[in-house]
């Protein structure tokens, strides 16, 4: 059984989607939903226990050995990804079905969950798959899965929003391919360990250039860099409230995984950063993106949109991580996208709960929220705070990661940014927070109630875990380094 | 009781916080609330005392919570400075609560329960500040305090009081994240330690240009130090109601900034290398400046409190450049003046706060004649007065005295004009008020009128702020001692 743990892993979920179809009445498939994620939570737990006691895993699906068999490999990179999609969509599961009824027609209930779980699926096969096609068709469920659900949306603006998200989303997934196809070509094989040794005999080719140029442009349109992320704010903004909380806290880290694994395990750090000037292209990308996204997200009004553009600037913090190239940078990077999980999961999710009680995000219907939802908005508080960087929270820890790796580098001019950007956060973040507090409730409006505990016990385990994580690091932190020296030791 | 010094100096930091649960559940009996706020405040000042004590014995003492990240732990020490400023705080918590309960009863304040909650969090946090071992803890604990203080700056909820939050956090968070967290980054990967050692972390043959970018990090970095052009938010935070502005942004605030930068440059830098560093001199032009400014925008001012802030300002600037005047004489008399001005300062607030309550008024030209109406406070607002100028019977003439000759010491000379200069216009901007409401008649009042003083409570806070500047004066002698054991590496400095 527990050999079998890699392709569990996305075979339960996956089982588990076209299974609701049997049990049909939302609750049941609700609670059957939150039990298949959990256990897909549990799997990746043990995965990581695995991995991080005995190092990397090979599963040969249906025993056909690499090359020639498709390979899922966990390793500790791609076990802490699963471990974060994994947790974070238990989590706001819990949430969901007193959201949704909202939100979505109950005919359609069975339909959000099966969809859910395909998504889960397609995000998980990504990550513990080592096989490059597979990547392409775990890619293609999860997108067509996340069109449909950001569709399922309140108003006709979630239809508009998803069809901006099908057609970048599909560039994206026609460009990977085709970096795919092109490797293929030169090499001849799409198991990754053998295209990691394969690709330097031949990376001086103008093709191999090509090939890695496709792939992540492809994968910095999903993972919605700057200036690639226009589907991104009306795709969080308009999809059901749920959908939101779990791509906010997943879908881009997906694609944050593709680029350190490809760039990292598969083109190796010499290729990306040396024959290709990616260090100077990602860390003036990530720099933009933070300040442009940041400043951008202060003028919203709504809040979904703001957390949105924030997601972009976080995002942007990833990049600049990333573009140092070195084992503190990678390092900040990967603890940055599990905190940034963190943050925004509870966010989202809090966000969720105004929208079920008020029907609304504006920011003028936070008018006086500080009283009536008193447990939510403090939830908000404490993740903006995180957001922002405030000691004590994994904000902090993410920050200061990131920058004493810029500082190491030399980079004090990077560093200096980095931190000033945080401002830009404290700048949307105590909108809201003075929109609620100090502002009495509109005259003639309904007063609301404290939000249910479907909401208030996934939110506060979410915030719980902010605080927790910024307080007792270990756990991250050890991992995201080990996943981090792996990656610059040996080749997967 | 026979706690160890250990566990005392974790209660000082945990009292205040644990003691709020106490206030939120009995927030439906008035006087039990406020009894629970005055027995913290009670237990927290014997620990300390009980600490000092224990110091005077020669022990030391090392807490270590926990490692946040690598190398980096939330820990506690006690050492010269800190002792200082840890008495300044919970004594003076003790007597602002006496004095807010006739305060925030007298004005019929609202959210009292949220006002003593946060700041029993603020003061917990100074003294976190205060017991800090390292950079890290400390600016934890810093960031606390800005945090927990902005509910108390926005207590009314106007619109002023908004505005003011908004510099207020807007400040103070933008210097400490955007410089000083920076700072001490950078202190981090150049020296590899942030733990607080005498005669400083950084390894010798750094470059010093880098040392010095660092140094001007740190000194606009500690927003609440409000080094100019840095100093807005006090201004701002003059919307709260008195006794926060008493204690907090004349005592535990202002000082934990000031506190901050000494420490910084005797414990990171040290003062041999502070002296050597490009930048000191341009920083204490700086400072200088702005005890000067501050004190000509103060004399502008008619609103009392406005008026006492800026002054709190150019008194902050004295300390600074205490600091940075990188000799043994600054830092005692920078050290020094943290315990003078806390005292006469929250003594001004405590009669400006009281001057609102009995009288209704917040402005000094309305001041005529007040001195026959409330003759203790206005007595008491006098000797304070003395106290920030310099001149007895007041503590702050020591401490001025060291600073002037902190600056002959290492041939300051433009300091030296500059602190002369302001000490007269301390005088320009003080005694008015005494002399209005002493000398001056009121003009829209008849004879009838007779005294009128605010509640009780306040005046017996006034009373005892008021004794201890004097006292400051009588018998600086222990004042004194810890100050200049501060650059000793005595038993009392670091565990080790």
């Amino acid at each position: 059984m527990l050999a079998h743990l890699p392709i569990l892993q996305v075979i339960v979920p996956l089982m588990a989607a076209p299974a609701c179809l049997i049990l049909r009445r939302p609750q049941l498939v609700w609670m059957f939903t939150l039990l298949a994620s959990a256990i897909a939570f549990i799997i990746s737990i043990l995965l990581l226990q695995q991995v991080m006691q005995t190092g990397t895993i090979s599963y040969e699906l249906g025993g056909w050995s690499p090359p020639w068999g498709i390979e899922y490999r966990i390793d500790k990179l791609n076990a802490f990804i699963a471990l974060i999609i994994s947790g974070v969509s238990t989590v706001v599961l819990v949430a969901a079905q007193t959201s949704i009824e909202k939100e979505i027609p109950q005919e359609k209930h069975t339909l959000f969950y099966i969809l859910y779980l395909l998504s889960l699926t397609g995000m998980l096969g990504i990550v513990t798959t080592g096989d490059a096609f597979n990547v392409f068709v775990f890619l293609e469920i999860s997108s067509l899965s996340a069109y449909s659900l950001i569709a399922l949306g309140r108003d006709r603006r979630a239809l508009w929003a998803s069809f901006q998200y099908l057609i970048m989303g599909t560039i994206g997934a026609t460009f990977i391919l085709i970096g795919i196809g092109l490797m293929y070509q030169m090499t001849g094989t799409l198991n990754m360990a053998d295209l990691a040794t394969r690709l330097p005999e031949v990376a001086e080719t103008r093709t191999v250039t090509t090939a890695y140029v496709f792939f992540i442009v492809g994968v910095c349109l999903k993972l919605a860099l700057f200036p690639l992320h226009l589907w991104l704010p009306n795709a969080y903004a308009h999809a059901p409230s749920i959908v939101t909380a779990f791509f906010a806290a997943t879908s881009t880290k997906v694609a944050a995984y593709l680029l350190i694994r490809f760039t990292f395990s598969i083109f190796g750090v010499s290729f990306s950063f040396t024959t290709l000037p990616m260090e100077t292209l990602f860390l003036g990308l990530g720099l933009l993106g933070i300040f442009v996204a940041s400043t951008v997200a202060i003028y919203q009004d709504n809040i979904k949109h703001v957390f949105a553009y924030s997601s972009v600037a976080q995002i942007g913090y990833m990049i600049v991580g990333f573009s140092m190239s070195t084992n503190a940078g990678l390092s900040a990077m990967l603890l940055h996208v599990f905190n940034h999980a963190l943050m925004k999961g509870a966010l989202f999710l809090a966000l969720g709960a105004v929208l079920y009680r008020v029907g609304s995000t504006q920011l003028r219907d936070f008018q006086g929220l500080g009283r009536q939802m008193p447990l939510t908005m403090a939830a908000i508080v404490l993740a903006g705070l995180s957001l922002i960087g405030v000691p004590l929270t994994v904000g902090f820890v993410s920050k200061w990661y990131l920058v004493v790796a810029a500082i190491e580098k030399g980079w004090w001019p990077v560093a200096g940014l980095v931190l000033l950007a945080s401002l830009l956060a404290v700048v949307y973040v105590w909108r809201i927070v003075e929109t609620a507090y100090f502002k009495a409730p509109v005259v003639g409006k309904e007063l609301v109630q404290e939000a249910p505990m479907t909401f208030l016990i996934p939110v506060w385990i979410l915030v719980s875990a902010n605080v927790y994580f910024g307080i007792d690091t270990r756990i991250s932190v050890d991992i995201a380094t080990a996943a981090a020296q792996s990656l610059f030791g040996v080749v997967p | 009781m026979n706690l160890s010094l250990a566990t005392l100096l974790q209660l000082c930091v945990l009292l205040p916080i644990f003691a709020t649960l106490g206030i939120v559940a009995l927030r439906r009996h008035q006087n039990l609330r406020e009894a629970v706020s005055i027995g913290t405040s009670v237990l927290v000042f014997y620990a300390v005392v009980s600490i000092y004590l224990g110091l005077q014995g020669g022990a030391t003492i090392d807490v270590n919570w926990l490692q946040i990240l690598p190398g980096l732990s939330l820990s506690f020490s006690v050492e010269p400075l800190g002792m200082i400023f840890s008495l300044i705080a919970s004594f003076l918590w003790f007597v602002t609560i006496v004095y807010a309960i006739g305060y925030m009863r007298g004005h019929n304040e609202d959210h009292q329960t949220r006002f003593y909650c946060c700041f029993a969090i603020a003061i917990g946090s100074v003294m976190g500040v205060a017991f800090a071992d390292n950079l890290f803890t400390l600016f934890i604990f810093y960031e606390i305090l800005t945090l927990s203080t902005y509910p108390l700056v926005t207590h009314a909820g106007t619109e002023a009081a908004k505005k003011g939050g908004r510099v207020y956090l807007g400040i103070l968070l933008t210097t400490s994240i955007g410089f000083f967290l920076f700072a001490i980054l950078g202190t981090w990967v150049i020296a590899g330690t942030l733990d607080f050692t005498q005669g400083g972390v950084f390894p010798a043959g750094a470059n010093t240009a880098v040392l010095g970018f660092i140094l001007v990090l740190f000194i606009f970095g500690v927003g609440k130090a409000a080094i100019m052009p840095f100093h807005r938010w006090l201004p701002a935070a003059m919307v709260a109601p008195t006794p926060v502005s008493a204690l907090l942004h004349a005592v535990a605030v202002v000082k934990a900034g000031v506190f901050t930068v000494m420490k910084i440059c005797v414990l990171i830098f040290g003062i041999d290398l502070l002296s050597v560093l490009p930048t000191t001199q341009s920083l204490l032009y700086l400072a200088g400046a702005t005890v000067l400014l501050a004190s000509v925008i103060a004399m502008r001012q008619d609103n009392l409190k406005a008026r006492l802030a800026y002054s709190t300002v150019g008194q902050l600037g004295y300390i600074t450049i205490g600091a940075l005047l990188a000799s043994s004489m600054g830092v005692v008399g920078g050290s020094m003046h943290i315990a003078m001005h806390a005292f006469g300062k929250i003594t001004l607030f405590f009669c400006a706060g009281a001057i609102l309550v009995a009288v209704h008024k917040s402005k000094v030209s309305q001041l005529d004649g007040l001195g026959r109406r409330m003759p203790i406070t206005m007595t008491a607002f006098f000797i304070a007065s003395l106290g920030i100028i310099g001149i007895p019977p007041a503590g702050g003439t020591w401490s001025k005295w060291y600073l002037l000759m902190g600056t002959m010491d290492t041939q300051q000379w433009i300091i030296l004009v500059i602190l002369l200069i302001s000490s007269l216009l301390n005088i320009a901007y003080l005694l008015p008020i005494s002399m209005r409401a002493f000398l001056f008649k009121d003009p829209t009042s008849n004879a009838a009128v007779g005294i009128k003083e605010a509640p009780l409570p306040c005046l017996i806070a006034i009373g005892i702020t008021t004794v201890g500047c004097i006292a400051l004066f009588i018998y600086p002698q222990p004042l004194y001692e810890l100050a200049s054991s501060i650059l000793q590496t005595s038993s009392i400095a670091h565990g080790q």
